[in-house]
């Protein structure tokens, strides 16, 4: 069986899945407006947690937010279900293609064989869309991917129950309840609201804050740690920020392109104005990201290479700070 | 960043042959998408994380062969794996997986405990005793 289901390519998966579902039920939504409703931007770091050998540092929240804080807003009801046993798992599948129901899946990276080898390490917050099944076959839409895949019986359930950290546990979602217009007006206001007051909270491991702190650490790092540390440190940094999935500079571009689709719908030339300079603050990720490379590319660098990204950075979070002031008060 | 400017540098993707979509600007200020094929500042991130894996990898190997460590250390690395994890997808005790480390423990293992550490490896019990078969 297979379902008439479109693909769209996203850059980031959850936003993808949840832009695709709603376009198969006849919603035109886009990725960006996904991202910006349900407050995708942020900054944080954490600093007891490490991943990869490396401390955390994240551009979004926490995986499934995005998603969450989108459905209440513009009122979608989602279904979800998790399983106790690969079996039970796969026969509420099935039973859902059969319906002519395309459904949204929460997966681990590890497993997934269509990905590049490097790019498979173990994060359980991965989604995707099954929209058929033909023999031993699954049909899949990866909103990462250019095109659609396909998955075995067997490597679809190893993904499905894959363990460690947010594991899955099967995790499989569809919308079942819709508002007759979706009304993104108010939407839209609060998603803006969410990210100005969480970019300019107050504590020193969250937004603007967020990022200085970081400065500061990059300023101690090669002596603390050494500089092989260091660099390891520096890269997964960069990673976090340019890997797939944050559509370039750390997710700064498609909240541009969401304020720029926002001063419409809104009919708000302010936020156009935002967006440019968004646009701008994006570059400056990017022009940091390029400099950090530097520094891990000719590993024997003096140290002063190290303020200078921390330079950066500084500069980047007064740059921001400005920025969410600005647009609080522009909604 | 502008359309024009989207990065189409060679990278690990190409293996798989796909490109990641990015968000940019086009000539009028208004945002589109373009796909990329790679970008060296990010090519080199990720070069630099595979390669202290691979620095992992061959440590955790060393200390097999001096008998310093069992090889479910080894190939625990090989899978990217840590301790949390490797705990959770066997489904024991992380103080118990950190003591079939040891290599007197791990000799005196049962096949049903071997069996548990080579499913999740993908291997066989033969491979598992012994990683130069690998």
């Amino acid at each position: 069986m297979k379902i008439n289901f479109a693909h769209h390519q996203s850059a980031h998966c959850e936003n993808g899945v949840v832009s695709n579902l709603l376009k198969h039920k006849g919603y035109q939504v886009s990725e960006p407006m996904v991202f910006g409703i349900g407050s995708g931007l942020f900054f944080v770091y954490i600093p007891f947690l490490k991943v990869n050998y490396a401390p955390v540092i994240s551009f979004r929240p926490m995986p499934g937010i995005i998603f969450k804080r989108f459905a209440n807003r513009v009122g979608i009801k989602i279904k979800r279900f998790k399983f106790q046993n690969e079996k039970k798992a796969e026969k509420a599948l099935e039973l859902e293609l059969k319906r002519n129901n395309p459904v949204g899946l929460q997966v681990g990276v590890y497993n997934l064989t269509y990905f590049p080898d490097e790019y498979r390490f173990h994060f359980n917050a991965h989604n995707l869309v099954v929209y058929g099944k033909e023999k031993d076959t699954y049909l899949i839409s990866d909103p990462v991917m250019e095109t659609t895949t396909t998955l075995t019986k067997k490597e679809l359930n190893r993904v499905r129950f894959a363990k460690g950290a947010m594991s899955p546990k099967g995790h499989m979602y569809y919308p079942i309840d819709f508002p007759k217009e979706l009304k993104l007006e108010k939407a839209i206001v609060k998603g803006i609201k969410t990210v100005c007051r969480d970019m300019l909270a107050p504590v020193p491991y969250v937004g603007v804050r967020g990022m200085r702190t970081i400065a500061k650490l990059i300023r101690k790092w090669p002596k603390k740690k050494g500089v092989k540390i260091a660099n390891h440190y520096l890269g997964q940094l960069v990673r976090m920020q340019e890997e797939i999935g944050t559509g370039g500079g750390g997710f700064r571009f498609i909240y541009g392109a969401f304020l720029q689709e926002a001063s419409v719908i809104l009919n708000n030339t302010k936020l156009k104005e935002l967006s440019i300079e968004i646009t701008e603050i994006g570059d400056l990720w990017r022009d940091f990201a390029v400099d950090a490379s530097r520094i891990y590319k000719n590993r024997s660098v003096e140290l002063d290479a190290y303020n200078k990204v921390a330079d950066k950075l500084m500069e980047l979070s007064y740059k921001e700070e400005e920025f969410y002031k600005k647009l609080k008060k522009s909604i | 960043m502008k359309k024009s400017e989207v990065p189409q540098d060679k990278s690990n993707l190409e293996s798989a042959n796909f490109r990641e979509l990015c968000y940019a600007i086009d000539e009028n200020g208004n945002y589109t998408t373009e796909n990329s094929s790679g970008w060296n500042p990010k090519t080199i991130a990720l070069d630099n994380a595979i390669q202290v894996i691979e620095e992992r990898i061959e440590n955790a190997k060393k200390r097999v062969l001096n008998n310093e460590t069992s090889p479910i250390e080894y190939y625990m690395e090989v899978h990217k794996m840590d301790l949390p994890i490797l705990a959770s997808y066997v489904g024991l005790w992380k103080w118990r997986v950190k003591r079939h480390f040891k290599p007197k423990v791990f000799k005196k293992l049962n096949n049903r405990l071997l069996q548990k550490y080579a499913d999740v490896f993908d291997i066989s019990i033969e491979q598992l005793k012994n990683i130069e078969k690998n």
